[in-house]
């Protein structure tokens, strides 16, 4: 299932990332082994807790794996301390998933973007202002409006993007984007993704790019990794695995996708019983989860007749 | 309009900032009946918190608010404090974007359910407490018994969202407005809150106003869609009139910066280029017209008015509008 990189700048072997709470123990990564290829953008796709963001945590050393490797150009990160790993860090770079909490509201705009430089030690304040201007430009913002601002007089949507600049402003390699676009706008979100791909092929980045919109995550990544529960489902090229999602969970995915269209949206049967019985039944796997609870009032829809089922006639989950 | 639950008459809701005034919301009417929903679709910094807020009677303290906002035949910019407080726990609820907003990050559900049902229904402790439950269990939250004694950090995004829901829907309000109440959440919770929100919506004909960013939500879930640009609506119509025939420039646009599925990797999103224009400094023409690829002639020497199509419920503001039948 997992696809060789020829190239691998990042390979996590075997990641295993648990939480205890209570005394109890959460798998939040249950063996996860991945690579992505230098210049690559591998997306990683999932309901809201199945540990996306602990992956990207733990790959970042930000959070201690129980076991298994993290080889970041060679270097097995997992093993690396002080200097050495603070070294290899700037050149990984977190987009975090919630920016607005990390922005000190006290802190104004431009110094806000300005920090990851200072503490990478670039002293010219000159040379500083014009990475900062640059950076804040490329995500949308005028710089000579926002930098003297503070965070609190901006939108969510604006603090959303001053986030972003933050991370570019160091020029990483690879960049870690934790759903960088989910509460951005329409229009933004498109503008930053835009952005992404540009700066990807300016800096020649390699990108995982965590989100939970499929619709998102197929416009920008070369391939696609499907994580349910703590564990992989899915991996393949994009098209592919749109064209032909073999993991049930994953055509759930893409079938939760809002369509602008009011006429699909509301549940209705099939017009066709013939268009119905070549309805695609996903194939079994043997490893598809169970799924239990709300998940099953997820409406679909048919992928041949366009019309929305309700929950109750799930074909790919709940048989 | 009269019949509404809700009408906002010529809102206008000014903020003093050092850069100088701020219109948030910009001559706005609005209409809401019982049991029909209202979708706000527009970009970040558009207003439409500020609108909603303006509703609500939740502006931040200095903002200046003018026009008429009518609920059940009373002017809410006139009521008293202690009046709107208790109206806005009972008939008039809300759900924010961010759910920890209305929750309480020290108080258990349990407690903020409970405190909320008690201050407006005559209910007792064990009454308001099988309630409460009651309340967990139609939003779809699992063993809602053993979450009153949770507190909100021990859930996720997707179950704090459903809380505030049932917290706002705990007294049965006649008009709830969803602030983006799904942008945080991933698209299969998505798909349920917003499904959750509509049957809740017609269980109990109330009044809804979904307000978002995505024309996509709005779609087949919404009796009427009003586009906001620059704290004005600058389109308004029937859901399904809307997606026939867009008329407004910047609703096309908004279409079609949707990343879609059928399109191969890498292409580049038709994003809307450049940002809205800074409020603090209005622009004498169509505020679109820097970023609108129609803009011509007097499209930024004057101010296209919001008015009929070839329905009077089809309502916009463009001097160059989309030809009808061009297909939207
Ligand atoms: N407390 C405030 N002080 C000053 N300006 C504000 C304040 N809150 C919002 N604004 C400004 O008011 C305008 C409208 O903001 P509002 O939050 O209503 O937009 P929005 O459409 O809800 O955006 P988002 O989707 O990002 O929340 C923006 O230009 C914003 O910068
Ligand atoms: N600091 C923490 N302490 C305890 N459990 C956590 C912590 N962070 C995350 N978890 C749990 O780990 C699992 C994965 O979480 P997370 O990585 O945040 O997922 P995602 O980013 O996909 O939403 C979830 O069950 C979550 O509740
Ligand atoms: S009035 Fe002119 S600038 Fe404004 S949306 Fe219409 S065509 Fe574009
Ligand atoms: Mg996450
Ligand atoms: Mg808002």
């Amino acid at each position: 299932m997992l696809q060789a990189a020829s190239d691998p700048l990042m390979k996590v072997e075997n990641l295993v990332v648990e939480y205890s709470v209570g005394g109890k123990t959460i798998h939040a990564v249950s063996d996860v082994s991945l690579e992505i290829a230098r210049g690559e953008t591998l997306g990683l796709v999932g309901e809201s807790g199945c540990g996306k963001s602990t992956l990207g945590r733990a790959v970042l050393q930000l959070r201690q794996a129980v076991s298994g490797k993290v080889l970041f150009d060679g270097h097995d990160l997992t093993t690396l301390k002080g200097e050495p790993l603070r070294k290899m860090r700037r050149r990984v770079q977190l987009i975090f998933q919630d920016p607005i909490a990390s922005l000190n509201p006290r802190r104004r705009i431009g110094d806000i973007v300005a920090e990851p430089l200072v503490i990478a030690g670039v002293k010219d304040p000159e040379e500083r202002k014009r990475r900062v201007d640059e950076v804040l430009s490329a995500v949308g913002l005028d710089p000579a409006l926002v930098s003297g601002r503070l965070p609190h007089e901006f939108s969510g949507g604006q603090c959303q993007r001053i986030c972003i600049a933050r991370s570019l402003v160091l020029n990483p390699e690879f960049v870690i984007c934790d759903e960088p676009v989910s509460a951005l706008d329409v229009s933004i979100r498109a503008q930053i993704l835009n952005l992404l791909e540009e700066m990807k092929a300016r800096y020649g980045l390699t990108l995982l790019f965590i989100a939970h919109d499929l619709a998102v995550v197929k416009a920008v990544s070369d391939r696609v990794a499907v994580m349910y529960l703590g564990r992989l489902c899915e991996v393949g090229p994009s098209e592919q695995l749109f064209a032909r999602p073999a993991h049930p969970y994953t055509a759930l995915l893409i079938e939760a996708i809002p369509v602008p269209d009011p006429d699909v949206v509301r549940p209705r049967a099939c017009r066709s019983a013939s268009r119905r019985r070549r309805s695609p039944r996903p194939p079994a796997v043997a490893s598809a989860p169970a799924v239990r609870g709300p998940m099953r009032a997820v409406p679909a829809r048919c992928r041949n007749c366009a019309w929305w089922h309700p929950a109750s006639s799930r074909l790919a989950i709940t048989h | 309009m009269s019949g509404a639950l809700l009408s906002v008459e010529d809102a206008v809701v000014d903020l003093p900032t050092p850069r100088g005034n701020l219109r948030a919301v910009d001559h706005i009417d609005l209409a809401v009946g019982a049991g029909r929903t209202l979708g706000i679709v527009g970009e970040s910094g558009c207003g439409k918190t500020m609108l909603s807020r303006a509703v609500l009677q939740l502006l931040p303290k200095k903002a200046k608010l003018s026009g008429r906002v009518m609920f059940n035949g009373q002017d809410l910019t006139t009521l008293s404090a202690e009046k709107l407080r208790k109206l806005r726990g009972r008939s008039l609820a809300v759900v924010f974007q961010d759910p920890m907003t209305s929750l309480n990050p020290v108080l258990t559900i349990g407690t903020q359910l409970i405190e909320t049902i008690q201050e407006h229904l005559e209910l007792d402790l064990a009454q308001a407490r099988q309630r409460s439950i009651e309340l967990l269990a139609a939003v779809g939250i699992p063993a809602p018994e053993q979450r009153l004694a949770q507190y909100p950090h021990q859930l996720s995004g997707g179950m704090r969202q459903r809380v505030a829901i049932a917290i706002a829907l705990s007294c049965e309000p006649q008009l709830l407005i969803a602030d983006e109440p799904t942008t945080a959440l991933d698209v299969t919770i998505q798909a349920q809150i917003l499904d959750l929100l509509a049957r809740e919506q017609q269980r109990r004909h109330m009044a809804m106003i979904i307000i978002t960013h995505d024309l996509g939500v709005v779609a087949g879930r919404t009796d009427e869609v009003a586009v906001m640009y620059a704290g004005r609506v600058v389109e308004r119509a029937p859901t399904p009139a809307l997606f026939k025939q867009m008329r407004m420039p910047y609703t096309e646009a908004l279409l079609a910066a949707l990343p879609k599925l059928d399109v191969a990797p890498h292409t580049p999103l038709p994003a809307i280029s450049g940002r809205p224009p800074d409020p603090t400094r209005p622009l004498k023409g169509c505020s679109f017209s820097p970023r609108c690829r129609y803009s011509a002639g007097r499209c930024t020497t004057e101010k296209p008015r919001l008015s009929p199509a070839e329905t009077q419920e089809h309502l916009y503001a463009c001097f160059h509008p989309i030809a009808a039948g061009a297909g939207a």
